[in-house]
């Protein structure tokens, strides 16, 4: 039988590389928007943070728009089996980035906090926090684009660097609290800060999540490693997570 | 447990269901045209097996195996084996009145018989069993119901069948089919001439109707098989390229061929 | 765009000669038909009365009188052709339609059939002047009757076998499917859904037998006085016709012109019945 990677119906095609090319501006986007936190974060510069603030709603629109181009495409098309599973992805991997660039401006805002206080040493470690979370996010997205889900796998596995970083970071601000509780009010927006980069990590291992089964059409599912035990503190680290 | 993993989670658990029909080895000649070859599929009971594929791919010649009625032309030569409850339809043998009492047939375009509603449903009836009035009045009636048409048909009984819509001649056509009580509801492409309202009555009339049949539908529209169906057949060349559940085939099936086919990528 | 225009008036014009040539081709034809139906009319007319259809044929030099004889002959003699014809053609158009499909002795039957229903009638009124009046004698109205049936028998087949394979092959299939026998399907569904079509065939081939008279010459023969013998020689319409208009006698003109008038008028009835049913059951199978 003559098989083909191309629908019958070209329209069909051009659909679906939309929708691939408007989640592909939706990472880099988002990507950008880590990195402009980071920043913003070294310049301590709270007027180039609001800038950052201000982009989220560019990738809000974008999601807005893959929402609309999937509600057409299942309307349209019926797609089917491989179909299927690349529209459901974009849906959903849409909503992961989105989260990215909610947390890209969240650290943004903390920012602006964190100058009104005297900088603390343990900040200089959020930007390779952040430099990680980058890189897993733009592995997953290139996995993604690639549909590669040997490379989703790898990033689904490597979020426990992530974990592990956000971990010793956390130990760090615990001893600067307990050292001096005037570090308590800038500590406490540092460690938000990287507990919401390391949630980035979660969402870029949610879209390998997506981006093995829209390849593979089977759940990734293997107990993965974790790194982050600061909620257990370091109990079990075998306890499959809920999230 | 991800998201994911719950979507590759069937829907409901595949109850164990006995095989209605096995073809083994099956294969098919018209005039010297080799048209199946070397089929073998499981029918299960009491569910919906849909049978897809593109023209001429063989898919309705396998379902007129089921009933023998590929019979009715000279020339027409099927080899190998089909059981239905163990017993080889396809043995000269095997007597063909049985044959069609346990295995109904409905047609692509709806054919009523050139007589009244009620007649056209007693025709097939009268021909197996001898009924009295009341019992042919209840026989009828029932079949109505089941092939949901008595409301709309109680009160015209007596009228020409030729008078009725065409989804209402499908559907009655499905009751003629069911009237005799079979065990097996063979589906040649039963909505492709209907409208959506009409197609959507006789999808929800094969849903009820999988309780008390085995129903086994050739159609061309892959949406209407992947929501009546539990099983789902690709053919293609007059082989069976893929068989298995209906979840499995429209969301990740095995074969590319098969893939291909149902995502429009057929080139 | 001139040239445009030019081709557009040439196709308009092309247009309006074909249709002016049609038309007067078509106006040719009808005004001979119109010329012989106000003719018969004309001339028929006069001589229609009561005592047309209630008097016997009158001998020479005929006045008065009528064609009551004729016409009971007439029905007689197409009576025998229908119950030997329809029946026969009928089960032959069956046995084409649905036992022989695909089978060459079918084509070949269809074949002779369709050389039998373009036979010269003469041909058929000496094939059985040679094998029932020769062998029995005598002209008679059985022989009249056989002669027409010969007429009958090939344009039942054909539209029995024309309106059998007109019924969709889904309706065998599904009557099939139910596990009725052949036979059964055939006669109780097949023939219920052709039934329209065929009695339009017995119709129209009533219509054709009804004007005969060269078989008639040699099988029936005439009859000046009443019968209901069917081994005896009996008048039949067209025949007297074509007697009394042979004669010189102007009563037996006057006869002969009503009797073609009746004739004509029967036809036409005839073929507007056969319309009007083939018109119903167009509609009641879409």
């Amino acid at each position: 039988m003559p098989t083909s990677n191309e629908h019958i119906l070209r329209s069909y095609d051009d659909e679906l590389s939309r929708l691939k090319g408007e989640l592909a501006r939706m990472g880099q986007i988002a990507v950008a928007q880590i990195e402009g936190a980071m920043d913003v974060l070294e310049r301590r510069d709270s007027r180039a943070a609001e800038r950052v603030i201000l982009n989220d709603e560019a990738i809000d629109q974008l999601e807005a728009s893959v929402s609309h181009d999937v509600l057409l495409l299942l309307a349209r098309r019926q797609p089917m089996a491989r179909d299927l599973r690349e529209v459901m992805a974009a849906l959903r991997i849409a909503a992961d980035i989105e989260r990215i660039g909610d947390y890209a401006a969240n650290v943004a805002k903390r920012t602006i906090a964190l100058n009104l206080s005297a900088p603390i040493p343990p900040a200089a470690n959020l930007p390779t926090l952040a430099e990680t979370a980058i890189d897993l996010v733009r592995d997953v997205l290139i996995a993604y684009r690639e549909s590669d889900p040997d490379l989703a796998r790898l990033v689904w596995e490597r979020d426990v660097e992530l974990d592990a970083l956000y971990t010793s970071l956390f130990r760090e601000l615990l001893t600067y609290m307990m050292e001096d509780s005037r570090n308590i009010t800038p500590a406490t927006h540092v460690l938000f800060m990287a507990k919401n980069i390391e949630r980035i990590g979660d969402h870029a291992t949610n879209i390998a999540e997506n981006v093995w089964f829209l390849a593979t059409g089977t759940p990734l599912e293997e107990p993965r490693k974790k790194g982050d035990l600061t909620a257990t503190g370091a109990v079990d680290p075998e306890r499959p997570r809920k999230d | 447990m991800t998201d994911a993993a719950v979507l590759s989670q069937p829907l409901a658990p595949a109850t164990v269901s006995a095989t209605k029909i096995v073809a083994r080895g099956l294969d098919f000649f018209y005039q010297g045209y080799h048209a199946l070859k070397n089929v073998n599929m499981d029918v299960p009971e009491r569910r919906v097996t849909a049978i897809i594929g593109p023209s001429g791919c063989g898919k309705s010649t396998l379902l007129r195996i089921f009933n023998r009625i590929y019979a009715i032309y000279p020339k027409l030569e099927a080899r190998g084996e089909v059981l239905l409850d163990g017993e080889n339809i396809l043995d000269a043998r095997y007597p063909l009145n049985r044959l069609r009492s346990k295995v109904g047939m409905v047609f692509q375009k709806p054919v009523p018989f050139p007589m009244s509603i009620f007649e056209n449903i007693a025709y097939g009836i009268r021909h197996h069993e001898r009924l009295s009035k009341s019992e042919m009045d209840m026989r009828v009636e029932l079949a109505l119901r089941q092939a949901a048409l008595w409301d709309e048909a109680k009160d015209k009984l007596k009228q020409s069948a030729l008078g009725l819509s065409g989804g209402q001649q499908q559907r009655l056509c499905i009751a003629r089919a069911i009237a005799l009580k079979p065990e097996v509801l063979l589906l040649d492409e039963p909505t492709s001439s209907l409208d959506p309202i009409a197609t959507g009555r006789i999808e929800q009339l094969i849903e009820e109707l999988k309780r008390d049949f085995t129903i086994v539908i050739v159609t061309h529209n892959m949406q209407q098989a992947a929501r009546v169906s539990d099983k789902t057949a690709f053919m293609y060349m007059g082989e069976l390229i893929e068989f298995g559940d209906t979840e499995k085939i429209f969301t990740k099936p095995d074969k590319k061929q098969t893939e291909d086919y149902i995502t429009g990528r057929f080139g | 765009m001139s040239d445009n225009t030019w081709m557009y008036r040439r196709r308009r014009l092309g247009n309006a000669l074909a249709l002016v040539l049609g038309s007067l081709a078509t106006l040719f034809g009808l005004s001979w038909l119109a010329w012989i139906l106000w003719v018969t009319i004309s001339k028929g007319m006069s001589a229609l009365s009561p005592a047309l259809f209630t008097q016997l044929t009158p001998p020479p030099p005929g006045d008065g009188g009528g064609l009551a004889n004729a016409f009971f002959g007439s029905v007689m003699v197409s009576l025998i052709a229908l119950l030997i014809g329809t029946p026969i053609g009928i089960g032959a158009g069956l046995w084409l339609a649905e036992y022989a499909q695909r089978r060459a002795l079918g084509t070949v039957v269809r074949f002779l059939n369709d050389i039998l229903l373009s036979a010269p009638s003469i041909v058929l009124g000496l094939f059985v002047y040679s094998l029932v009046v020769k062998p029995l004698g005598h002209f008679s109205a059985l022989a009249g009757g056989l002669a027409l049936a010969l007429i009958v028998l090939p344009v039942v087949v054909r539209t029995t076998d024309e309106m059998l394979r007109l019924v969709p092959s889904t309706m065998r299939e599904a009557a099939l499917s139910l596990g009725v026998p052949q036979w059964k399907v055939i006669v109780q569904i097949l023939l219920r859904s052709a039934r329209a079509g065929v009695v339009t065939g017995i119709l129209l081939a009533l219509a054709r037998i009804t004007g005969e008279t060269a078989p008639l010459l040699f099988t029936a023969l005439n009859n000046q006085y009443w019968n209901h013998d069917l081994l005896k020689p009996i008048a039949t319409v067209p025949v007297v016709i074509f007697q009394f208009a042979m004669s010189p006698y102007d009563g037996w003109h006057a006869l002969a012109w009503a009797g073609a008038l009746v004739v004509t008028a029967f036809v036409l009835v005839l073929s507007l019945l056969s319309r009007l049913l083939l018109a119903r059951t167009k509609v009641t199978h879409d």
